[in-house]
C-alpha cells in the first residue's frame, strides 16, 4: 500500500499544527462558532448529540495492521473503546473531547493517517473497490489513480468552499463495487482497443433527498488528463452550483438544471484550458505510485488445497461461512475474506478496540499485514491462503467476527442514526437489531439468499437506503419516529433507486413488515431468483398487497 | 482606512471602495481619486473612468463573471473580489480565471475573511487581503505559510508536486 515520503509527512504535520492553533484560538474565544465550524469539519470534527464526533479518513479503504492498532489505541485513549466503520470506508469516533482532537490527529499522523476533508463542503475521501488488486474481474487496479486523486484533492485551494460536499469514487473491474453511479464524480478505469488506459467519467449521481443515477459525460478520458478534467468539472460546479438552498446545492442538481448535454459542453469548454497544463499526469508519477501497489510475495499454490477441501467436507458451519464470507482471488490458492461487523445485537459497523487489535493480528498472520474497510461496513483480509481459511475462521469466530452473512439480509448497512447523529430524524441501530433478531435462523437466512437491506436515519442517506434491495428511511412525523420502506433499489452496474411501497410504519412494526416482504418473495420466487430479481419481475404490487392488506382491512 | 496585507506585509491602503451598500445606482456620479467601483458601475461609466487618467479598480461580487473584464485587464490597477461570507468559495475560481486570462495587477480578496483563509487565497492568485476588522494582521501573515508543501498546481505554483519532484530528480 501507499507509504508517505517526506513531502506527505510534512503536509500532514503542518495540518496538525494548523488545527492545533485553530482549536486554541477557538477555545480562547478568538474564533466564533461560525468561523470555526468549517475549519473543524474539514478535519472531520462534528458536534453531535452527546459529544463531538471525529471521522478519520481511510483513503480508499486501505489500512495496515499498524494503522489499525493505532485506531484501537485512539479508541481506548480518547474514546470509549470502540469505533464505527462508515459507508464511505472511514472510521468514526463518537466520544472524543474537542481539546484532545489535535493530539488524536498527531497520533494519526505518526502512522500516516489523518482526518483531512472527511467532512465539510470540499472534496471528500476518495473511495474504491474493496477488492482492488485482488478481484478476478479487475482490469485496472484503481488504487494508483485513487492515491493520485487523494493527493490532488488534499488541500486543493480552489475547492475548499464548494456549494456542498463532493464525493469521488473509482472502479476498475467488471462489477462496480464502489457505487460509482451514485457519486458526484464516478470514474471507471478502462482500457480501449489499443490497450491504453482511460476513464469513463460519470457526473451528477447521488443519494440524499433527490437520488439520481449519474450521467456519463465522457466515455474515454485519457488517464493523464484525470486531474485536468476533474478540475474542469469542479470549476463549473464551484461557479454555478446553487448556494441559496442546501437541498439543491449538490452537483447533481446543477447537471439536472442545465441538462447533461449543456453541463458537458461547459465542462469540455473549461477543460480546453487544462489540457496540456502542468497538471497533466506523467508516466513517471504513475510508476512512482504504482510501486506502492505491487503484488505481495504470493506463494505458488495449487488452486485447490487438499486441507481446505477436507475442512469443507468436515464442517457445515465452516462451509456456510465460506459460501458467504470468502471471495474469489486473482491468484491460485488464495482467497479474500470478509470479517463481518454485523453480528446480531451489535451496531452494524462497530468494532471494539480489542477486535481491532485482534484483526490487526489476523492481518499480520494471514494477509501480509494489510486489510480493507468495505463500504458495507465490514473488514476485509484480501490475501489469505486457502489452506489457512479454516484456522482463520476459528480465530475470527472466537471474537465474534465470523457471522456468515455477507450479502444476506442481516448484513445490514446502517448509519449511526438518532442514537448519535444530530441530523437524524429517527434511530436506525435498534431497527437493524430488531430485524436481525427476527431473522436469526441461519438456514432460513441462507435460503432467502442475497439481499441488501440498508437503513438511513434521515434523508442524507448515509445508510444508502435508496440502493438497498430493501431500503428503510427514518422520517419524523410530528416529533415521532416513523419508517418508510422501499424495495427494488440496487447498487453496482445495475444501480437502481428503490420504490417506496406506501405509508410509513412505527418502529415496532418493522420486523413484521420485513417478514411479510420476505414471505411474499419466498412464495412467488422462481428457483434462480434473488429477492431483487423478483421485485424487478413483478414490481411493487404483490409486496405492497401483502404488507398493507391486513392493515387496510383493519381501517375498513 | 484599514490596512491590508499586500505582498506578505501589512501596508496602508489608499483605495476607496464605492457601492458596497445596497441599492447602488451604477450610473450615479463617482467620487474622484483612487476608487474601486462595482462591475456594474465600471460597465456603465467605463469611458468616463478611463478618461480620468487615474488608477481605477473594479470589485466583483461572488456571482460576477470575471469574463466581463477580459478586455480591460491591462487597464485596471486593482481587481478586488468580495467574500460576503467566507464559506462562499466562488471568489477562488474568479481569481483563477482572472490570473489565467493574464491579469497582472493587484488582486485583492476582501470581506468576511480571516487568517485561516489566507493560504488558499494566496494559492489561487490573490496577492492582497483585507480581512475582518478584528483580525490581527501582523499575526495573520504567518498563515500565508501554514503549509511548506502542496500537492496540486495552482496559480502561485503552477507545477504540481509530482512535476517538481521529477525535476528535482528526488523523492526525498
Amino acid at each position: 500500500m501507499y507509504r508517505y515520503d517526506n513531502y506527505d509527512h510534512s503536509i500532514v504535520a503542518d495540518r496538525v499544527a494548523q488545527f492545533r492553533d485553530q482549536t486554541r484560538r477557538y477555545l480562547a474565544g478568538q474564533l466564533t462558532d461560525d468561523e470555526f465550524r468549517p475549519l473543524r469539519l474539514q478535519n472531520g470534527l462534528y458536534i453531535q448529540r452527546q459529544a463531538p464526533m471525529l471521522r478519520v479518513a481511510v483513503p480508499y479503504g486501505m489500512l495496515s495492521s499498524e494503522q489499525l492498532r493505532m485506531l484501537a489505541h485512539i479508541a481506548r485513549k480518547y474514546d470509549r473503546g470502540y469505533g464505527h466503520f462508515t459507508t464511505r470506508q472511514n472510521i468514526q469516533y463518537n466520544w472524543p473531547k474537542l481539546e484532545e482532537v489535535p493530539d488524536i490527529l498527531a497520533d494519526l499522523a505518526s502512522v500516516e493517517m489523518h482526518a483531512i476533508q472527511t467532512s465539510g463542503n470540499c472534496i471528500r475521501n476518495i473511495t474504491t473497490d474493496h477488492f482492488a488488486g485482488v478481484a478476478p474481474d479487475e482490469h485496472v487496479d484503481p488504487r494508483v489513480l485513487a492515491e493520485i486523486l487523494r493527493q490532488w484533492s488534499t488541500f486543493h485551494p480552489e475547492f475548499a468552499f464548494l456549494p456542498r460536499k463532493f464525493k469521488i469514487a473509482l472502479s476498475g473491474s467488471d462489477q462496480d463495487r464502489a457505487a460509482t453511479l451514485l457519486h458526484d464524480i464516478g470514474l471507471h478505469a478502462v482500457r480501449n482497443e489499443s490497450g491504453e488506459l482511460g476513464l469513463r467519467v460519470i457526473v451528477g449521481g447521488g443519494m440524499g433527498r433527490t437520488p439520481i443515477i449519474g450521467h456519463v459525460v465522457r466515455d474515454f478520458l485519457p488517464w493523464r488528463e484525470m486531474l485536468t478534467y476533474c478540475e474542469a468539472v469542479l470549476r463549473v460546479y464551484n461557479r454555478h452550483g446553487r448556494r441559496d438552498n442546501l437541498y439543491k446545492s449538490r452537483i447533481k442538481i446543477l447537471v439536472k438544471a442545465l441538462g447533461p448535454q449543456e453541463f458537458t459542453r461547459q465542462v469540455e469548454a473549461e477543460w480546453e484550458f487544462g489540457k496540456g497544463s502542468p497538471s497533466v499526469l506523467t508516466d513517471a508519477e504513475y510508476e512512482r505510485i504504482a510501486k506502492h501497489f505491487t503484488r505481495p510475495a504470493y506463494e505458488l499454490l495449487p488452486a485447490l488445497d487438499p486441507f481446505y477441501v477436507e475442512a469443507l467436507a468436515d464442517s457445515r458451519a465452516f462451509t456456510k461461512w465460506t459460501e458467504r464470507n470468502v471471495h474469489a482471488h486473482q491468484v491460485d490458492g488464495y482467497a479474500s475474506v470478509t470479517l463481518s461487523l454485523k453480528k446480531t445485537g451489535l451496531p452494524p459497523g462497530d468494532a471494539t478496540a480489542e477486535q481491532m487489535d485482534f484483526v490487526a493480528g489476523l492481518a499480520d498472520r494471514y494477509s501480509f499485514g494489510e486489510l480493507r474497510v468495505s463500504h458495507e461496513q465490514n473488514l476485509i483480509l484480501a490475501d489469505v491462503r486457502k489452506r489457512d481459511l479454516f484456522a482463520l475462521w476459528l480465530e475470527a469466530k472466537s471474537q465474534g467476527l465470523a457471522t456468515p452473512n455477507i450479502g444476506l439480509l442481516t448484513n445490514i448497512v446502517c448509519c449511526p442514526g438518532g442514537d448519535f447523529c444530530s441530523l437524524a430524524n429517527a434511530k436506525s441501530i435498534p431497527i437493524a437489531e430488531a430485524i436481525q433478531r427476527r431473522f436469526d435462523d441461519l438456514d432460513y437466512l441462507h435460503d432467502i439468499g442475497e439481499l441488501d437491506l440498508n437503513i438511513s436515519g434521515c434523508m442524507n442517506s448515509c445508510g444508502h437506503h435508496h440502493v438497498g434491495h430493501i431500503g428503510i428511511l427514518g422520517v419524523d412525523k410530528n416529533g415521532a419516529e416513523w419508517y418508510q420502506v422501499s424495495i427494488g433499489g440496487d447498487q453496482g452496474n445495475d444501480a437502481a433507486l428503490g420504490h417506496v411501497i406506501g405509508p410509513s410504519f412505527a418502529a415496532s412494526q418493522m420486523p413484521e413488515v420485513i417478514e411479510k416482504l420476505i414471505d411474499t418473495y419466498v412464495d412467488v420466487r422462481t428457483e434462480e431468483e434473488r429477492f431483487i430479481d423478483t421485485v424487478k419481475r413483478l414490481g411493487v404490487a404483490p409486496f405492497k398487497a401483502r404488507v398493507y392488506g391486513s392493515r387496510e382491512a383493519v381501517h375498513a | 482606512m484599514p490596512d491590508v496585507i499586500r505582498n506578505g506585509a501589512v501596508t496602508p491602503d489608499a483605495w476607496t471602495f464605492v457601492g458596497l451598500g445596497e441599492g447602488f445606482d451604477a450610473a450615479a456620479p463617482l467620487p474622484t481619486g483612487a476608487i474601486v467601483v462595482p462591475l456594474a458601475a465600471w460597465q456603465a461609466q467605463r469611458e468616463a473612468l478611463l478618461a480620468r487618467n487615474e488608477s481605477i479598480g473594479v470589485w466583483l461580487a461572488p456571482a460576477d463573471d470575471a469574463e466581463a473584464l477580459r478586455g480591460d485587464l491591462g487597464r485596471l490597477a486593482l481587481i478586488a473580489v468580495q467574500f460576503p461570507k467566507f464559506t462562499d468559495g466562488r471568489g477562488y475560481s474568479t481569481a483563477v480565471l482572472l490570473r489565467r486570462a493574464g491579469y497582472q495587477g493587484e488582486l485583492r480578496a476582501f470581506g468576511d475573511l480571516g487568517r485561516d483563509q489566507l493560504f488558499y487565497l494566496s494559492r489561487v492568485g490573490f496577492d492582497a487581503f483585507a480581512l475582518r476588522e478584528r483580525e490581527d494582521l501582523a499575526g495573520a501573515i504567518a498563515s500565508l505559510r501554514d503549509f511548506h508543501e502542496t500537492y496540486q498546481g495552482s496559480i502561485n505554483q503552477p507545477a504540481p508536486l509530482f512535476r517538481r519532484r521529477e525535476t528535482a530528480g528526488t523523492t526525498r
